[in-house]
């Protein structure tokens, strides 16, 4: 973004000045400052972690979008980029990792199998979407999507935080710091928390399944 | 190097196989079933007639293990593949037990350390207790996880029908989440009147610490001391990926160290008997992502052994030209991966990107996809190589690798700092490479110079002059200054593919996506960048595979990381796991 | 013992080279290396030296015309801009489709309830889609073929019904021109032949 974009309407700036100086609200300032260096975790899955990696390097280098420094500790990173299947067994791992990211952060759900199961989602040990359990921001398809469609999501991303205002962020709002999700444990199958009621009356039903009769009537 | 012609002689796995079943009458009997190989050993004589086999008939190398679930005879049986590290065919045997639970067979891992971990991926989704085994526990699933998911009475939560294609996709397909199938609502499934609320985690950790070597409390003054346990992974960015090591240390010292995987367990195998056989093809490019086009070639290599038909001379050439710039490619990224791990952040691995990427552009040209290339078919491949990329490939195999392989030799092989962190590190012994089922790189550092190209050659590679790269310290200096030398080697197979490589049709057989596979097994192996990539493959004459499993060089390779790791410091240890070269989607599959 | 540090010095001069590579190239090229279709070309050719990053989005790699994106249905245009769907749900890129991910409801004729075909529904759910390709390469009417288009990030899911799946035929042969004139040389001689038959036989 150059000073110009950066300038609000309705501020005249002189021509001469226009490359040094920018008036602005502090939205637009604040946007930018996050916009510029979104330090994603370096945390790779399966298949899309390899492109995330080419997206990294030479031909691509997200550099250009500050987003070189991938951070190996989640207190230091702001955008969770969910390369690759997510299974059940590393599930509680990634639940974990985003509680320990500090907000804002973001989550970027990278390729078919993040994003829906992809073509693994008949399996027995994979989960259908990262999104069950964490607010995913920006989804990008593709099996593995190219370097170039990973950038473009992160464009994306980018434009989805310049909408933001600091009026309404949740970070700012009253209420806990942070978004935390319940970490889901590994019992005889994998236990969401969150939906434990659900759960036991699931199973006591199908213990005591009820008369037939009164299925259709329900 | 020069083999010899050929002789005519019988197969000799036969005739070796012949000689056990007369040292062991009775108990070894010829696999009659139509379509099947190799010798059943009744389960009370198999270490026995195994040891006999390792030492009599020189058979040294335990290939692949498996298990199969024959579920109509009641029966569950485990088939090994054996084979002489001199090259040659397989000595496949099998043993069976009945289906009732308990199931018992005795474990092997007594003659050969190589079955340790594939024994133990074997109880965890067929539920064989192996008797004897020193560490049976679960390996891809969590310990507390409920059946054993390769069985074929167990169904997965979003079951939908037994094979592909599914029924409910068309005439009448009409779109389903499957969540909204299911009883849980997810893909879950939990037993009748379960109630999440009383259950309590058992330690899943629990029996993981307790494999751990225990360490003496009292040092040699008398002061008692305590070992550190530490965990590296399951997010870890020296570990590739989403493996997790539990290493117990005494200061900087590793004592003892446990692989941990299962965390990108997808369910390959499962998903795999439901397909078709050929729509196994492009989920084999999800095996080791970065060798989509080796994976295809082993697949379709057990298939066309089953179906018992000829490539296309044509495909064979581009199946060697794929294969090698591949195997050029994976070289070139672990080194620079290497070089990460080793603190010498980005440079290297940066250089080895741009020649990547340089040849992923040929694999998305000819392909269709970088990483995926879906590209071989059953008689052939797809399509074959357009004119311009034909030229490319020229260019960069005549005019620009050999350069940059040059390059990174002088960037880094006398670098000081990076010879002292490699030389002496990690020694792995010729023997016990051997005895812990290595294959690839990591065996011919160790200096035994065994390769499927030249040992077992399939393809066009008997046409082919190369050396077979071998060096002889089993260190981690020699496990990268063989990557280097396999390169050169490739690029002298490749330019001699390029060289011959004859006109004519890429297909041997019409293409058609139900390929009519004749009952029988078969086992197709290549030689992977990472060593010995196996498809074992059972079919019952039915569109989809009976059993479909992947040996897998990364899973079995670490097999001797604890050996490698043991003593020396906790750093070398993302060295030497780095040099293992895993990657994550072949290890859990 | 030899001189410590020559086999650093000897790698050190490897990255000068490239460093100075870097300027060389740029000036050689004087403002025609970025931003231009032969730039990009060069930085992706055996000669490529110096800076290789394209500088998306700004800069684009070209597409290759067998590049596989997301699969999308084919429709022709009449001369009165009606849409004429060439699918026929013959059901084979379902059955083909390795992770299953296309649903299709084959259509019925309104008045005698008769199957015709022609899909009345038709889905891909693009968070299960592996790009495999098969959809297309099986496909016997040409009614699916694969994407070039990868900039589809979005802020939700993506399934897909037929209203979005579908593209002119136009455009088909704009991203795959090779391999759209094969196909229509294919279906011409097809369609002479039939009309050589029939004039035979009448």
């Amino acid at each position: 973004m150059t000073p110009n974009e950066l300038n609000s309407p309705g501020y005249d700036v002189p021509e001469e000045l226009q490359n040094v100086v920018a008036i602005t609200t502090l939205d637009k300032i604040y946007n930018f400052g996050r916009r510029s260096s979104l330090w994603p975790m370096m945390f790779g899955l399966a298949c899309c972690a390899i492109e995330m990696i080419a997206a990294q390097a030479s031909r691509y280098d997200l550099a250009r979008f500050g987003m070189e420094v991938m951070r190996p500790s989640p207190r230091q990173s702001d955008v969770m980029l969910v390369a690759g299947t997510v299974t059940k067994k590393m599930l509680p791992v990634i639940v974990r990792l985003y509680n320990q990211m500090a907000e804002p952060k973001y989550v970027v759900s990278m390729g078919a199998c993040a994003s829906g199961g992809g073509p693994f989602k008949e399996g027995y040990n994979v989960v259908a979407g990262i999104d069950k359990y964490l607010p995913v921001d920006v989804y990008v398809p593709g099996c593995p999507p190219t370097p170039q469609a990973l950038v473009y999501g992160l464009i994306k991303l980018q434009e989805k935080i310049d909408k933001q205002s600091l009026k309404t962020v949740r970070w700012y709002q009253k209420g806990p710091d942070s978004v935390e999700v319940p970490i889901p444990m590994l019992g005889p199958d994998l236990i969401d928390p969150r939906r434990i009621p659900e759960i036991k009356a699931k199973a006591a039903e199908l213990a005591n399944p009820p008369a037939p009769v009164e299925e259709s009537a329900a | 190097m020069t083999t010899p012609a050929p002789v005519e002689i019988q197969d000799p796995a036969a005739i070796a196989g012949q000689k056990l079943a007369e040292k062991f009458p009775g108990a070894v009997t010829a696999d009659e079933r139509p379509g099947y190989t190799g010798w059943m050993i009744a389960p009370e004589k198999l270490i026995e007639a195994a040891t006999y086999i390792r030492d009599q008939l020189g058979y040294d190398l335990l290939s692949s293990v498996t298990g199969v679930d024959y579920i109509a005879e009641e029966k569950m049986e485990v088939v090994y593949h054996a084979y002489k590290t001199t090259g040659g065919p397989a000595l496949v045997f099998k043993t069976q037990a009945a289906r009732v639970d308990p199931i018992r067979l005795p474990s092997l891992t007594c003659v050969w350390e190589g079955a340790d971990l594939q024994e133990r991926e074997i109880w965890d989704l067929y539920g064989i207790r192996f008797e004897g085994h020193p560490d049976l526990r679960r390996i891809l699933m969590w310990e507390g996880f409920e059946g054993h998911p390769m069985r074929k009475d167990w169904k997965e939560a979003f079951y939908d029908d037994e094979v592909k294609p599914y029924k409910s996709r068309w005439p009448e397909g009409r779109h389903v989440f499957a969540e909204n199938r299911t009883a849980f609502g997810d893909n879950v499934s939990f037993a009748a009147g379960f109630d999440p609320e009383k259950w309590t985690a058992t330690d899943p950790e629990e029996a993981l610490y307790a494999s751990l070597k225990k360490y003496k409390t009292e040092d040699k003054d008398g002061i008692p001391t305590d070992h550190i346990l530490v965990n590296l992974g399951p997010q870890h960015p020296s570990t590739h990926g989403v493996f997790r090591a539990v290493v117990m240390l005494d200061g900087e010292n590793v004592v003892s160290l446990k692989p941990v995987m299962g965390y990108l367990h997808r369910n390959h195998e499962k998903i795999g008997e439901r397909n078709t056989f050929l729509q196994n093809m492009p989920y084999t490019d999800r095996l080791d992502y970065f060798n989509s086009m080796s994976n295809n070639w082993g697949y379709s290599l057990a298939i066309e052994k089953l179906m018992g038909i000829q490539v296309a001379e044509r495909a064979e050439y581009i199946r060697v030209i794929m294969a090698e710039l591949s195997r050029i490619q994976n070289h070139l990224i672990l080194i620079g991966m290497l070089m990460n791990d080793l603190g010498a952040y980005f440079t290297p691995a940066l250089y080895a990107f741009e020649e990547r990427e340089l040849i992923l552009d040929i694999f998305e040209a000819v392909g269709g996809s970088r990483m995926m290339c879906n590209y071989h078919r059953f008689g052939g491949v797809v399509r074959d190589i357009p004119e311009e990329w034909m030229k490319k490939i020229h260019g960069l195999v005549f005019d620009r690798l050999s350069a940059k392989i040059d390059e990174f030799d002088r960037l880094l092989t006398e670098n000081e700092l990076f010879v002292s962190r490699l030389k002496g590190i990690g020694y792995l012994s010729p023997e016990d490479a051997i005895r812990t089922s290595m294959t690839g790189p990591m065996l011919r550092a160790s200096g035994i110079p065994y390769d499927i190209r030249r040992a077992d050659p399939y393809g066009v590679y008997d046409r082919f002059d190369f050396n077979v790269a071998v060096r002889y310290n089993g260190d981690l200096y020699d496990r990268y200054l063989i990557r280097i030398d396999e390169m050169r080697e490739s690029l002298k197979i490749l330019e001699q593919a390029l060289k011959q490589i004859p006109a004519g049709p890429v297909m041997s057989v019409k293409p058609t996506y139900q390929a009519k596979v004749p009952a029988g097994e078969a086992y197709g192996r290549i030689e992977s960048p990472k060593g010995e990539l196996g498809f074992y493959v059972v079919s019952n004459g039915k569109p989809n595979p009976y059993r479909y499993h992947v040996r897998a060089p990364s899973f079995i390779n670490l097999t001797s990381l604890e050996m490698t790791c043991v003593n020396q410091k906790i750093a070398d240890f993302v060295a030497i796991l780095g040099a293992v070269d895993i990657v994550l989607g072949e290890l859990d599959r | 013992m030899e001189t410590y540090g020559k086999g650093i010095l000897k790698g050190l001069v490897v990255t000068a080279k490239r460093f100075f590579n870097t300027y060389i190239e740029d000036l050689k090229w004087w403002g025609k290396r970025y931003h231009t279709a032969e730039g990009i070309a060069h930085r992706s050719s055996k000669d490529a030296k110096g800076i290789f990053t394209v500088q998306y989005p700004e800069e684009k790699l070209p597409v290759p015309e067998e590049y596989r994106a997301n699969p999308f249905l084919i429709y022709d245009e009449g001369e009165n801009g009606e849409r004429d769907i060439r699918c026929t749900a013959c059901g084979i890129c379902a059955k083909a489709c390795p992770p299953q991910c296309i649903w299709i409801v084959r259509g019925s004729d309104p008045e005698t309830g008769k199957p015709v075909a022609k899909p009345s529904e038709f889905y891909i759910d693009f968070d299960i889609c592996m790009n495999c390709g098969f959809c297309a390469e099986y496909c016997p009417f040409d009614a699916i073929k694969m994407d070039h288009d990868y900039e589809i990030a979005s802020y939700g899911r993506n399934l897909t019904d037929m209203d979005e799946l579908l593209k002119p035929a136009k455009y088909y042969a704009e991203i795959r021109p090779l391999n759209y004139a094969l196909e229509e040389a294919a279906r011409a001689e097809k369609a002479a032949a039939k009309a050589a038959r029939a004039a035979a036989a009448g």
